[in-house]
């Protein structure tokens, strides 16, 4: 089969760095063709290099048999390359059209014409079968949608091969189904698709091929159909991933945290969390399946003092917490691994050793009356570099902005377990990283358990809550609508759950705790 | 080139920039650079009267710079530093007066008023951030204005509708015989001590204190912050008021030294505006704030002997220093342009 692309030995050097070493990537015509590697192995390094924002020190690209210098993007989308990015490049308050034509408006003496553009939107989106309404403002829809919006964008600009970076991130289960769809659909319309991702659950789904790069070197481009999991994250990882976390049986005892009858309500005053129970145990994780916007960001909030409760109550270790101050419940015994690490969990301009204080800054031996002794801090932000396996460049003092999102989550989840908490709340801990540190999580998690401690994980990942949890809750429309066992369960069950269907053994909501 | 050299030649070549500029403007307009410069040389540094006046102009530009930079570390644009400058200058002027205390109380207190009245000012703007959400740079633009009408009606009313308020007593004066001698009879008064000493003062609660911590860590990002159980909102109106506290110390400068009372004014002074310059040049830095206030003091105390040392119009003198600032600031165009350069040669 003619191939569209072909990135032949592509080397890429910053400075002394290596970043692609004899990289090669043969994309052939009409296929999905996976790019495999780690946070930081070069994956997007070799991208840029295809589309125009590198120029590589070695190598060779063709397209369409035809050898090429692409020296920036311009002459990437000329030759029918377009790149969908992971964080989307849309102008919020103007319309999907607005957005794709921007750069390259349709003008007659000056004027914008804007109801042809949106016409031809409308065309490529039904042809595709994208679903976009033209003329909605991009604030006004959902992630899932400006994700199709950016697709619309490199069609509208007649691309042949997407590129898609990291597509899934910030999707919903269903949002990925329907991506994966689209995807299918492009390729029957002749197109071409290199995909980046680190998640090789999609690959074996949607892909036929995939090339593998580790740490710069590209290790090989295997057919999909003869490969799997394991062998694909070896290749990856260059060592045996365990996917099956293993751990004995949880041995639950004492309540750590009971909630009942709580509700909650979101920033516009809606209700959220709704008369919802919940308890966890010394010894358990417990894990909250759902879908995102069900109440699983408000109860977090409400548990950790961040947002009022309406009514109900939340009790760590028998005592009333309820509506305390977030510092206070921090002190009771709560450690919180937050939903969004760059929002909540850092402070990204301060050094990585500043942020490993954000919660005991205050407290001897760190702070001395009110004057703070850097020294301990960095002391302790050493220590828990060192324990956690935090890759930092510059030790203590590297920004916390200049680290891997992997490496980001570790000091987050080193400085809550270092205070050595009672209940430990992770949410989404795993969001965006590559399978060596989900694997590194999940035996954290799991270790705080094997202490006694009492873990609660809220994920939107079914293989993580079913994996990682001794006991699965599930969230719909901010209740707990069922409780299961996840040895006793399966993933359509759960899913059916997750989106409001009733189980066969469909418990009573005020019922909660599995006895 | 290393980055070190660069931080190094940047400053270097953007003044070196600035006067080349300057020097064709005044070749273009007719008048002997050589003669321009050394005059402005002479103004700063000539003699022990020029360098005890330079240092007097420095010094309300350093807190000026402190407090605007206080200010953006902490996450705040104070545009307010002018009229809580103001208010500072007549609570030190009136206290300076209207009391009867040994120096060693009446000092501190005339001092202590300023910051006071200072931070006052700016409290209301923290706390209109805080609690309405009302953004600090219309409230500080608006309260400059405030703060000078209001001034202006004090001091008419407090000197029975004259222009200015009765002299300081000397218990409360900044200045010393002793400066006086030492530079041939300049008017450099001991401010400079508060000036520099606030400077520590800036660096300590920064760098040093749990409080300091608190207040970048609100700056940076309040979320954040909030999540590890800080109180937001109390460390906004903090940040703000410790901003003005500088800020109305300034105008304590100006009323126990320079000026030795408080007189009406037609606009504003125009040093607490400077002062966002001076943080800027500095990188608000507290050490930084000193060089950016060093070098827009003896250029503006420098430039006033340009006209009568070298005939050169006020105006045009003006242009001159507006421009050796202007590519001082700009100092991210020469950086970018050293890169550039440095990388042309590795590629070689």
């Amino acid at each position: 089969m003619e191939h569209v692309i072909e990135m032949l030995g592509i080397r890429k050097e910053f400075g002394n760095f290596v970043a692609n070493n004899n990289i090669t990537l043969q994309l052939k015509k009409g296929e999905i063709h996976a790019l495999l590697g780690e946070n930081g192995a070069g994956k997007s390094t070799l991208m840029n290099v295809l589309f125009g924002l590198y120029q590589p020190e070695g190598g060779e690209i063709r397209v369409r048999g035809k050898a090429v210098k692409i020296t920036n993007p311009n002459v990437a989308n000329d030759l029918g390359i377009g790149m969908v990015h992971q964080h989307f490049m849309l102008v919020e308050n103007f319309t999907v059209t607005e957005n794709i034509i921007l750069g390259s408006e349709p003008t007659k003496m000056g004027v914008i014409n804007i109801k042809n553009a949106a016409k031809k939107v409308q065309a490529l989106s039904e042809k595709y079968g994208l679903d976009v309404d033209p003329y909605a403002k991009i604030e006004d829809i959902t992630v899932g949608m400006q994700q199709r919006v950016e697709i619309l964008k490199t069609l509208y600009r007649g691309a042949e091969i997407l590129i898609f970076d990291e597509p899934t991130a910030s999707l919903t289960p269903q949002e990925i189904t329907e991506l994966i769809q689209i995807m299918r659909r492009l390729i029957a319309e002749g197109k071409s698709i290199i995909l980046i991702t680190h998640k090789l659950k999609e690959i074996m789904e949607v892909s036929d091929r995939v090339t593998i790069i580790r740490k710069g070197e590209g290790i090989g481009t295997v057919i999909t159909a003869e490969t799997n999991p394991n062998q694909l994250a070896e290749m990856m990882v260059g060592r045996q991933v365990e996917f099956k976390t293993e751990k004995t049986e949880a041995k639950p005892t004492d309540e750590v945290l009971t909630i009942e009858k709580l509700v909650v309500t979101d920033y516009r005053n809606i209700d959220k969390v709704k008369g919802l129970n919940l308890k966890v145990r010394k010894g358990e994780i417990v894990g909250i399946a759902g879908i995102d916007g069900n109440g699983q960001s408000e109860l977090i909030e409400a548990i950790t003092g961040l947002r009022k409760v309406k009514s109900g109550h939340v009790k760590l270790n028998g005592t009333d917490i309820t509506n305390m101050k977030p510092r206070k419940i921090t002190e009771e015994g709560v450690g919180h691994i937050p939903q969004d690490r760059h929002k909540h969990g850092l402070v990204l301009d301060f050094p990585i050793g500043h942020n490993i204080a954000l919660q005991t800054y205050y407290q001897s031996p760190i702070a001395k009356g009110f004057v703070m002794d850097y020294k301990k801090v960095s002391e302790k932000a050493r220590q828990i570099i060192k324990e956690y396996d935090v890759r930092t460049g510059n030790g203590e003092m590297t920004p916390a902005r200049a680290l891997s999102g992997g490496n980001q989550q570790k000091a987050i989840i080193g400085r809550e377990i270092d205070r050595n908490p009672d209940l430990l709340i992770a949410a989404l801990p795993t969001r965006g990283l590559d399978v060596g540190a989900i694997e590194f999580i999940h035996s954290r998690l799991i270790e705080q358990r094997d202490k006694g401690k009492a873990v609660l994980l809220i994920s939107f990942e079914l293989d993580e809550v079913m994996n990682v949890s001794d006991r699965i809750a599930v969230i719909y429309d901010g209740q707990i609508v069922d409780e299961l066992n996840p040895k006793e369960t399966t993933e359509q069950e759960l899913g059916l759950l997750m989106a409001g269907q009733s189980s066969k053994n469909n418990m009573n909501d005020a019922k909660e705790g599995n006895d | 080139m290393s980055n070190r050299v660069i931080n190094i030649l940047v400053p270097i070549i953007s003044i070196i920039i600035g006067l080349i500029v300057g020097a064709i403007v005044m070749v273009v307009s007719g008048y002997d650079p050589v003669q321009g410069y050394s005059a402005l040389w002479t103004g700063i540094f000539g003699d022990s009267y020029s360098i005890g006046n330079t240092i007097r102009q420095i010094t309300p530009y350093i807190l000026a710079g402190l407090a605007v930079a206080f200010a953006f570390r902490t996450g705040l644009f104070n545009i307010g530093v002018e009229g809580q400058l103001i208010l500072g200058w007549l609570a030190a002027a009136w206290v300076g007066y209207a009391f009867e205390l040994p120096k060693i109380i009446h000092l501190p207190l005339a001092l202590l008023a300023a910051a006071a009245a200072g931070a006052l000012w700016a409290f209301i703007a923290g706390f209109l951030k805080a609690k309405f959400k009302v953004h600090e740079v219309i409230a500080t633009i608006m309260l400059n204005y405030t703060a000078l009408y209001i001034a202006n009606a004090v001091i008419k009313k407090l000197s029975d509708g004259s222009f200015k308020t009765e002299r300081i007593h000397d218990s409360a004066s900044l200045r010393s015989p002793f400066l006086r001698e030492l530079t041939d009879n300049s008017s450099l008064h001991y401010g400079i001590i508060v000036a520099l000493l606030m400077v520590v003062v800036m660096w300590f609660i920064l760098e040093k204190t749990t409080r300091g911590y608190e207040l970048k860590a609100v700056g940076f990002n309040k979320h954040a912050a909030d999540y590890a159980g800080m109180n937001v909102n109390k460390n906004i109106i903090l940040a703000m008021t410790i901003s003005g506290m500088f800020a109305g110390l300034g105008g304590a400068m100006e009323a126990l030294g320079t000026f030795g009372n408080a007189s009406i004014k037609a606009g504003f002074t125009g040093i607490g505006f400077d002062g966002i310059a001076v943080a800027l040049l500095g990188a608000n830095t507290p050490l930084g704030v000193v060089f950016g206030a060093s070098l827009f003091g003896s250029l503006k105390y420098g430039a006033l002997n340009m006209p009568n040392a070298a005939g050169i119009p006020e105006e045009i003198v003006s242009i001159i220093i507006a421009l050796i600032i202007f590519f001082v600031a700009s100092g991210y165009i020469i950086r970018v342009a050293l890169q550039k350069l440095s990388k042309k040669k590795e590629g070689q």
